[in-house]
This record gives C-alpha cells, sequence and structure tokens, in this order.
C-alpha cells in the first residue's frame, strides 16, 4: 500500500467525481447529438450527400500531404540536426522548434500568412524573379504550409531525440570500420527512424485532420473544409442542426479509426539520452556544407512567421490597442478562463494518475480496479470526442434553455481543460511514479499523510511538473479558437476570438498587434517548460 | 613490419579545465595494459590513437606512419568498448560482417570468413542470431570476431571485460590471449582489475593526471610497493 486508509478514500471519491463528471459532461453531448440526429433536413435529404463526402475527402488528402511533407522534410533535417553536434546556435535551433507547439494556431496562421501571403515575402521574391502567378496561401497550398510549419519542427524534434538515443558506441565503430554515409544511413540510422516513423506519423495524421483554427483560417468555400471547420459552418452560418450533427459523428469515427491505429504505434518520445558518453559524429566532418545548408533553410522556414508576428506586431498601434475597451474585456476573459480551466484540468489529471497507482499497489475491490481503468481512458476522451464536437452538442441543447451566451464561458472552461487533461497527464503521470516510488512507503512509515504529506513531501517534490502542466493547460486554452466559435456571443469574447474577428474585418493592425501579445502570453507559459536537454557534451577525457 | 607500432610524441590534447600530454613509444607485438584512476586521461589515450581525438599538438605515428589528419577508419587500428559494440538490430554475422565491408556487401567467400571468425571465437552456428539473445560475454567475442577479419595490426580494448562475471572474464582473457599470439597484433587494454594484467600483459601503462607516469615490464609494475596508490590498486598492503 502507498496510501493511508484515509488518502485512499478520498482518492476514490475524487476518482468517482472525475470519471462521473468527465463522462456525464461529454456523455450529455454526445446524447444531445444523437437526439438530433433523426430530425430537420436529415429525413429527406440522403444521408452522406455530395457536400459530406467532399469533405470527408478533402480533410483525409489534405492530412495525408500534410503528414507525408513533414515526416519526409523532417528525415534530412534530423539527421543533419544529429550529425552536426557542433552546429552554430544547433542547441536554440532545437529550442526554435518547440516554439510552434507552444503557439495559438491563429498567431501562427497570422505569420504564415505575413510570409506567405500575397503581401508575404515569398511572393515579393518570386515576383523579382519574374513569376507572374503568386502563391496563394488560401486553399489547400496554404492548410499544408501551415500544418508543416507546425508538425515539420514537432516531426525533427522526435526524430533528432530517437537518433541521440543511440548508444554513443555506434557512431566510434562505425566511423572505426569505415562506414560511408549510404552505409550509415542504411545500416544505423534508417532502423532506428523506420521505428519511431509511424508513431510520428500517426500524431501528425491525428493533429492534421482534427485541425480547425488553422483550417477555418486559411481554408476556405467547400473546396478546402475539414470535417471540424463544416460542423462550426453548418452550425454558425447555415444553421443546419442535422448536418452538423451528421458531420459530429463522422468525425468522432474518423477520430476512433485513427486512435486505434496510433495505439498499433505505440508513442512517440521525444527525450534523448541524458547519461553516459557523450555522442561524437565523425560522419558529420564532410557534409557540414549540406547539412548546414538543410539546417538553415530549416530554420529559416520556422523562424520567418514568428518574426514576422514580431515585426508587424510591434508596428501595430499599442497606444490605440491599450486604451481598447474591448481588448481590456478579451484579455480578463481569457485570463480567468484559462486559470479556471487549468486548475479544473489539474484537478481531473490527480485521480486519473493517482488512482491506477493506488490500484496497481495492492488489493483493490473491483470497483476500484474498474476506475483505475476507467480514469485513463476519460483523460484522453477529448481526443475520441473533439472539442468541436462537444461543444456542438452542448450548444444544440443549452439553446433549449434560451441565451446560449450566458453558458458559454463555464461550457469553454470544461472543454478547454478536457482538451488539456491528455497533456496534463502525460507530464504528471511519470512525475508522481517515480516520486511515490522513493518516498510513499517512507512517508507511510512515519505516519505523514494526508495534508501534511501534500505539504511537505509531495508539492517540494512535484512543484516542476504541476507548474508545467498548469502553464501548458493554460496556454492551450489562451489559444483555443475551437470551443469559443461555436459559442461565439456578442457578450462573451476571448482573445483569440477578438483576433479572429479583427482579421475577419480586415483591421490588420489590430489584429497584428493582439496576435503578438496573445503568442508572448503563451510562448511565456510553455517556452520554459518545453526546453532541450542540457547538451550532454562532456569536457572532460574519459568521457 | 617495423619495430614500433605506436609513436606518440609530444602529444597534447586540451580541454575546458585540463591539459593531457602523451609521450610513448610501443614495441610492435606488445601486449599492454593500460592502468590508472578514473578520469586519469586512459580513454583520451586510445581516442588519440584511434583518430576520435585530434591532438592539440604533437605527433601520433602508428607503424611508422604519420596520422595527422587521417580518419578513424584510415588508420591500422581496432576498436571494442566495454559495450554497445554491436548494432543491435544487425544479425550476429552481419555485425562481423562490417569487419570485412562497412557497406555489408558480403560475397560468398567473404561470409565463409565471417562463420570461421565465429568459429574461432566458439560461437559456430550463432550467424543468425540477433545480440540482443547473447550473454554479454559471447557479444564480446563477437566483436572480437569482427577485430580479427579486420586484421588491423593494433588492437584496442577499453575495458572489454568490466561488464562480465569473474568465470567470464578468464574465458575472455584466454581466448584473446591466443588470437593475439596467432595475429601477432600489437594490444593495448584499459582495466581495472590487477590480475587481468597478469593473464594478459606483458608491460603495463600506468596514466594518471592525464600522464603516463609509468611504462614498464608488467612483472616490474606487478612487484611494486610504492608509490601508494599503486600498492593500494595491486592490493599489496601499503608500507
Amino acid at each position: 500500500m502507498i496510501f493511508a486508509r484515509a488518502e485512499r478514500r478520498t482518492l476514490d471519491i475524487a476518482g468517482a467525481l472525475a470519471l462521473g463528471g468527465v463522462l456525464a459532461f461529454v456523455g450529455a453531448a454526445t446524447a444531445v447529438l444523437l437526439g438530433h440526429a433523426g430530425t430537420g433536413s436529415g429525413a429527406d435529404a440522403p444521408l452522406f450527400d455530395a457536400y459530406i463526402l467532399r469533405v470527408a475527402r478533402f480533410t483525409f488528402l489534405q492530412a495525408t500531404l500534410s503528414t507525408l511533407l513533414s515526416v519526409a522534410l523532417a528525415i534530412p533535417v534530423a539527421r543533419a540536426l544529429a550529425r552536426q553536434r557542433a552546429f552554430f546556435g544547433r542547441v536554440w535551433i532545437l529550442r526554435l522548434s518547440a516554439v510552434p507547439l507552444g503557439l495559438p494556431a491563429l498567431v501562427a496562421a497570422l505569420g504564415v500568412i505575413e510570409i506567405w501571403g500575397r503581401q508575404g515575402v515569398v511572393n515579393d521574391l518570386l515576383r523579382l524573379a519574374g513569376l507572374q502567378n503568386p502563391v496563394s496561401v488560401y486553399g489547400l497550398t496554404g492548410i499544408l504550409i501551415a500544418h508543416v510549419f507546425f508538425n515539420l519542427p514537432l516531426a525533427v524534434r522526435f526524430l533528432v531525440a530517437a537518433l541521440d538515443r543511440i548508444p554513443p558506441e555506434y557512431w566510434l565503430s562505425s566511423a572505426n570500420l569505415g562506414m560511408g554515409g549510404g552505409a550509415v544511413f542504411r545500416l544505423i540510422e534508417w532502423p532506428v527512424i523506420r521505428r519511431v516513423l509511424p508513431g510520428i506519423a500517426g500524431l501528425v495524421f491525428m493533429l492534421c485532420a482534427t485541425s480547425f483554427t488553422l483550417v477555418l483560417t486559411l481554408g476556405g468555400g467547400p473546396a478546402a473544409t475539414t470535417i471540424e471547420v463544416a460542423i462550426y459552418q453548418a452550425l454558425r452560418f447555415d444553421f443546419d442542426p442535422a448536418r452538423a450533427v451528421l458531420l459530429a459523428f463522422l468525425q468522432i469515427a474518423v477520430t476512433a479509426l485513427l486512435l486505434f491505429v496510433l495505439s498499433l504505434f505505440g508513442r512517440p518520445q521525444d527525450e534523448g539520452v541524458t547519461a553516459g558518453r557523450a555522442i561524437r559524429r565523425f560522419d558529420g566532418r564532410r557534409r557540414r556544407l549540406t547539412d548546414g545548408f538543410v539546417i538553415l533553410a530549416f530554420t529559416l522556414f520556422t523562424a520567418a512567421p514568428l518574426l514576422a508576428t514580431l515585426v508587424s506586431g510591434l508596428a501595430a498601434d499599442f497606444g490605440r490597442l491599450a486604451l481598447d475597451p474591448m481588448l481590456h474585456r478579451a484579455l480578463l476573459t481569457s485570463l480567468a478562463i484559462s486559470f479556471a480551466s487549468a486548475s479544473l484540468s489539474l484537478a481531473i489529471a490527480l485521480p486519473v494518475v493517482l488512482v491506477p497507482q493506488l490500484a496497481e499497489s495492492g488489493a483493490s475491490r473491483p470497483a476500484r480496479r474498474l476506475m483505475a481503468v476507467g480514469l485513463p481512458a476519460v483523460g484522453s476522451l477529448i481526443l475520441l470526442v473533439p472539442p468541436v464536437v462537444v461543444a456542438t452538442g452542448w450548444f444544440l441543447m443549452l439553446r433549449l434553455f434560451g441565451e446560449t451566451g450566458r453558458f458559454a464561458p463555464a461550457i469553454v472552461t470544461v472543454i478547454n481543460a478536457l482538451m488539456a487533461l491528455p497533456f496534463v497527464v502525460r507530464v504528471l503521470e511519470p512525475a508522481y511514479r517515480t516520486h511515490l516510488a522513493r518516498t510513499a512507503r517512507l512517508a507511510l512509515s512515519l505516519g505523514i499523510t494526508g495534508r501534511r504529506r501534500l505539504m511537505t513531501i509531495d508539492w517540494p517534490a512535484l512543484k516542476k511538473p504541476f507548474l508545467t502542466a498548469f502553464a501548458f493547460a493554460m496556454a492551450l486554452s489562451l489559444g483555443d479558437l475551437g470551443a469559443v466559435a461555436i459559442f461565439g456571443a456578442e457578450g462573451f469574447v476571448t482573445l483569440p476570438w477578438l483576433l479572429y474577428s479583427r482579421m475577419a474585418s480586415y483591421r490588420t493592425a489590430d489584429a497584428a498587434g493582439i496576435a503578438l501579445i496573445l503568442g508572448v502570453l503563451c510562448l511565456l507559459l510553455t517556452l520554459p517548460s518545453t526546453a532541450p536537454e542540457r547538451a550532454t557534451e562532456r569536457t572532460g577525457p574519459d568521457a | 613490419m617495423p619495430e614500433t607500432a605506436i609513436v606518440l610524441s609530444d602529444v597534447t590534447v586540451r580541454f575546458a579545465e585540463k591539459t593531457l600530454a602523451f609521450d610513448c613509444a610501443i614495441k610492435a607485438g606488445s601486449a599492454i595494459a593500460v592502468v590508472g584512476p578514473s578520469g586519469a586521461g586512459k580513454s583520451t589515450l586510445f581516442n588519440v590513437i584511434a583518430g576520435f581525438q585530434t591532438p592539440a599538438s604533437g605527433t601520433v605515428r602508428l607503424l611508422g606512419e604519420d596520422m595527422a589528419g587521417r580518419d578513424p577508419a584510415e588508420r591500422p587500428v581496432s576498436i571494442v568498448f566495454q559495450d554497445n559494440n554491436l548494432f543491435s538490430h544487425l544479425t550476429i554475422a552481419d555485425n562481423v560482417g562490417l569487419g570485412i565491408d562497412p557497406g555489408l556487401r558480403l560475397d560468398a567467400a567473404a561470409r565463409r570468413t565471417v562463420s570461421e571468425a565465429l568459429a574461432r571465437v566458439g560461437l559456430g552456428g550463432y550467424e543468425k542470431r540477433l545480440p540482443g539473445s547473447l550473454s554479454g560475454g559471447e557479444r564480446q567475442r563477437v566483436a572480437l570476431a569482427r577485430a580479427l577479419v579486420r586484421r588491423r595490426p593494433i588492437l584496442l580494448l577499453d575495458e572489454p571485460f568490466a561488464a562480465l562475471d569473474p568465470a567470464m572474464r578468464a574465458d575472455m582473457a584466454a581466448l584473446l590471449a591466443d588470437l593475439v599470439a596467432e595475429t601477432k597484433a600489437t594490444m593495448l587494454f584499459i582495466t581495472h582489475q590487477p590480475e587481468d594484467i597478469g593473464r594478459l600483459a606483458d608491460q603495463v601503462i600506468y596514466v594518471t593526471d592525464g600522464r603516463i607516469r609509468f611504462h614498464e615490464p608488467a612483472s616490474d609494475f606487478l612487484a611494486r610497493r610504492e608509490p601508494a596508490d599503486i600498492a593500494k590498486f595491486l592490493g599489496h598492503s601499503v608500507l
């Protein structure tokens, strides 16, 4: 046993509350959707009309292309970064590749438009080169660029970590044996890459298939719409709940299929080795030039939209923005919602993390064992039933009670908390596991339990993962547009929603300023926790 | 074959917090135990010879030739580490075959050579197995088989027995002694066990504080009663 009797009872209650609460919240939304399924225009229209088929096909097409591009480009970049260990600013480039992950999709979309849009740098250069037809950032091209902007760095980080986990002796042996570049790839790198690639590709595909904000801003019309965006349009523009419901179930079917496939691949890890011999690559010497070019291109591609956001944001009229009451309200609303949703997310995460460990630690009643299975599943339920779908269900339900705007903050808070839950659990679970293994028996034998255990044993050791999880959950909520968009009412404006409406009404200078504020807020929250491990180069002899 | 296999003249290696300096001449066919405290520079000495570490100054001559600018694979050196000598996703035969062709394009004759080398280290019939299914001692034997097919005149072993239990150590040492006698290779091995010196070495290089403090016949070294750190290492009571 790793918990005292009173603690076990508290955990059982907390577990039951979390399990019941999340199931009820998501279940109610799904039930409403089911109830709507039989009504409305669905009766006389065919179940899957041409529009829905087109939307489904486009969802798969863009996700497939985005995944292929991200992963195929990530391989040479990761190889170059893993090989050139002394490359100027290597640590900073790895750190840069964590930035898109912490950035709200809407801010990134704006950055991508600044670079790749009609007035962007890329088209200026193309025109200088004499090309007449500029790249259009709207439609499939823009969606692909934005998805690669988000997922290429993610894939690079996973691949570099995998390559860094190769035993350092392999590189010494390969140099001693005289393996050429081709042999190193074929015999050492590819076997490692091949092992992690399905997991990475699956994750990227999942992210692209459920991508909402980027497709909403960069897609357009029925030709470039994904299922999630189609739900939003059916609900907010066409007011066709039956179609929204149909699309919602299509989305659940797609994510269920994807989650099943993903579970076959296993989850990629982003930690490299930290101990042991320093990694020294001898095959990098002759490729410094080509590797340097690849790394530079990657850095430019990732950094340019960020820099553009910064530059055009700084050009905004902050004096006027600072006096804008709408911005004040949006900022306060966003901060309040993100703080509440991060707190809620952590509160749900604790039993999700702890009850399974309690159940593992000794004989438990069937009820607790059932909870130990159910809680982790509930922790990632939002991956199966995406935020936009849950929001749709609640929107349709609350419509029956009149004013949806009044309930919007509470619903968005809960949805955001559920969105962050998989990440929060992923941060807390391993931290808690090692912590309990180290301290649980000692604390119990000394009689330090309950509140005292929390304050004197748990909090000091787990402060860092807790703060990391909290900051991440807050950033996720701060940047979320999906749940808000479904509810988006006059009286309820968050920072991303304000940004989106300013973009929609072509107040670009204001939009740039708001994007900068939002981007900086989110990066301040996420960057400290995504910093890569310290460089493992050792300077002493006998490494 | 030249008289001296390895000559290090005024070789220095600089790290952030210290500078190491090596000077030595090693006769061809010697079997040398490299001993000394952790962090003294034993592995760095190997790295300089194998070409993993470029010296800040001085010259490294192997078999009479200056090694400046030569890649690790272009040196007459094979190296065996304490662990991870084998690529875990390649079969035993492929791991040995890399010693014949690093791109693993092996013809029937090469495959035969590999099988002979495996038989020589007592692992005949292991060709198709993966390193994960072998014991630590067996994996080190495969590493020796690879060194065998490479036929490089200088063999460096960086704590080759450190991960093995005492019985396996004795077996490995006996096998290694046979192989070195057969191939007439010059062998240097790093060890923290005095009994390895008696089993395998005819000379000892004692490294401490980034310098070669002694280079003398093994019998002289084993008889040392001073300085105190060596006496303690050898298990003699300190006077």
